[in-house]
């Protein structure tokens, strides 16, 4: 059989060369991608329970806690624990969708720059992060105002601006995390299982290993971002606790996420 | 216009795309025809950048695809109607598609319109689509940015016999304005009826290609007779080779690669009766492609 044939072909209907197109600019990306992350169901739900979750840690606060330890800080600690569970899982999915859900091959031919695509996510994720925490940090005032009104306690507001903005950056970092294990894993399942076993699971076992070895006690500060992160909690750092901080979290997020993110712009997708 | 040059792609020791080069030009649907495993999404992964080749290039208007500044207002792509997400509703994909591509709104209406998909359908979730109807919301998507270049994989697959009429007419009327399709298939019927040009892919390499009617002619005689063995003789007396066709559906069919004329003197020559005689059409590719289809299946047929 014959190939590659030389082919004579009737002069073809060439159309008009159009202008060559714009390219598209990194708002529109910006405002796709936000959008990406309300338009289901379940990203519209997972959305919404930042604000529901808040409300609930709110008023069980307001139900459960003795009048006498009604204050911000309250508030706040009952709905930070939601939020560190929470906003890791937005970040992971908002990456690992592309690839559980397949819908990469449209975004990554409508936008053949994959590091594009994960850099307007990236910013979604951490405005979502940021907002988030705003929204949080509001519902607990508005928590810490009615709750002391009924107990009829003196409201007390015993989170300065400065101890939670390093709240809102200690969750952020955590939203981060979730973002690098959904990059690297690229797999909605794994990631999410990932991000538990990393911020939930090892913190505990290393905290069993500083108490037994005496050498890692020394050197857990250096290497355990979770125990880094943990100062940022305390309202204070020192300079050796941003050191640490800066280097833990080299070690656990800007390494991995570079890995990931070598890998993603390599990758097949499928 | 799309340019394919020397495109090589390997997993391991598997070559799934082995030094293909072809060309899909403006005003005529190329098809892109082969089993399944043979290579023909790998292809047209690699053309739109989402599979790195090991060599070779692609090249859509004149650019590598990643050069192209927006390329959904130049190329439209349909890999996989089911690579959605579940939980969107098909209105909401084409909106993601429009906003990503700076269109107005009322393009999304014009391509539900285009592709017949009624208001209501394109308010349901995606999971809720039959593949016909996916297969349309990705039709709509790729038409999209009016592209003058379309890039099909399988995009019949699932769509009824109207649906499949439609598909043609659309494509047929895309083509005849100037655009260039090129659209995969495993079935030889389905690209016969709408492709100008075909590119016949096998286990990773290219084993035919060129115009539809060049490929179809060069098929030679297809001879039909009770007595197979005494005509394979007097064809090869004289320096033919005949070969055993299923064209017919029998084992009763010989293939000549020569004029109609010829193989009926050398039958009447060696006294031998003719149940059929004629050119065969195509029969040439259709058992080029069965061959390469048979090399591929998995169940071999009982003899």
């Amino acid at each position: 059989m014959s190939t590659a044939t030389s082919v004579t072909v009737d002069a073809p209907a060439v159309r008009a060369p159009r202008r060559t197109p714009a390219p598209i600019p990194m708002s529109r990306l910006l405002a796709v991608e936000l959008r990406k992350s309300f338009d289901t169901r379940s990203g519209f739900w997972l959305m919404s329970s930042v604000g529901i979750l808040a409300l609930i840690a709110t008023a069980a606060t307001i139900a459960f806690a003795p009048d006498s330890a009604l204050d911000y800080e309250s508030f706040a600690t009952a709905i930070g624990f939601p939020m560190a569970v929470l906003l890791p899982i937005i970040a992971a999915l908002s990456v690992t969708g592309e690839w559980s859900q397949r819908t990469g091959l449209t975004s990554f031919t409508l936008v053949p720059h994959r590091g594009r695509v994960i850099t307007a996510k990236f910013i979604v994720t951490l405005g979502v992060g940021v907002v988030s925490m705003l929204l949080a940090a509001v519902i607990g005032a508005a928590g810490n105002v009615v709750g002391t009104a009924i107990a009829g306690t003196e409201t007390v507001w015993n989170v300065s601006v400065t101890e939670l903005s390093y709240i809102i950056l200690a969750n952020v970092l955590g939203m981060l995390v979730g973002f690098m294990f959904g990059v690297l894993l690229r797999n909605s399942a794994a990631a999410i299982v990932g991000y538990f076993v990393y911020g939930f699971a090892l913190p505990p076992l290393t905290m069993l290993l500083a108490t037994s070895q005496d050498w890692f006690e020394d050197a857990q500060p250096w290497v355990d971002f979770n125990y880094a992160q943990g100062n940022l909690f305390n309202g204070s750092m020192t300079g050796e606790q941003w050191g640490q901080l800066g280097v833990t979290g080299l070690i656990w997020l800007i390494i991995p996420l570079s890995i990931g993110l070598w890998s993603v712009l390599r990758s097949e997708v499928k | 216009m799309i340019t394919v040059d020397s495109l090589s792609k390997r997993y391991g020791a598997f070559n799934a795309v082995d030094d293909v080069s072809f060309t899909a030009r403006p005003g005529r649907v190329t098809g892109f025809l082969g089993p399944n495993g043979a290579g023909k999404s790998t292809t047209m992964r690699i053309m739109v950048g989402l599979t790195p080749p090991d060599a070779g290039s692609a090249t859509v208007a004149g650019r590598r695809f990643a050069d192209l500044p927006n390329p959904g207002l130049e190329v439209g792509v349909l890999l996989d109607a089911s690579a959605q997400h579940a939980g969107r509703t098909g209105r909401e994909i084409l909106t993601i598609a429009q906003r990503t591509m700076g269109l107005p709104k009322s393009r999304v209406d014009e391509m539900l319109d285009t592709v017949s998909l009624t208001p209501q359908e394109a308010g349901r979730r995606v999971r809720n689509y039959s593949l016909g109807m996916r297969q349309r919301l990705g039709i709509a998507t790729a038409l999209l940015g009016e592209p003058d270049v379309l890039i099909l994989d399988e995009p019949a697959n699932g769509l009824d016999p109207a649906g499949i009429r439609w598909m043609r007419d659309l494509l047929r009327g895309y083509a005849d304005r100037g655009g260039t399709v090129l659209l995969s298939s495993h079935l030889l019927h389905e690209i016969e009826v709408i492709a100008d040009d075909l590119v016949v892919i096998g286990q990773g390499r290219i084993v035919a290609q060129g115009t539809k009617a060049e490929l179809l002619a060069g098929a030679g005689t297809l001879v039909r007779t009770r007595a197979i063995p005494e005509l394979t003789r007097a064809l090869a007396a004289s320096g033919l080779t005949p070969v055993p066709s299923g064209a017919t559906g029998g084992d009763d069919a010989l293939r000549v690669d020569a004029d109609t004329e010829v193989v009926g003197k050398i039958a009447l020559e060696a006294g031998i009766a003719l149940v059929e005689l004629r050119g065969a059409d195509g029969a040439g590719l259709e058992e080029m492609f069965l061959e390469l289809t048979a090399d591929t299946q998995r169940e071999e047929v009982a003899a």
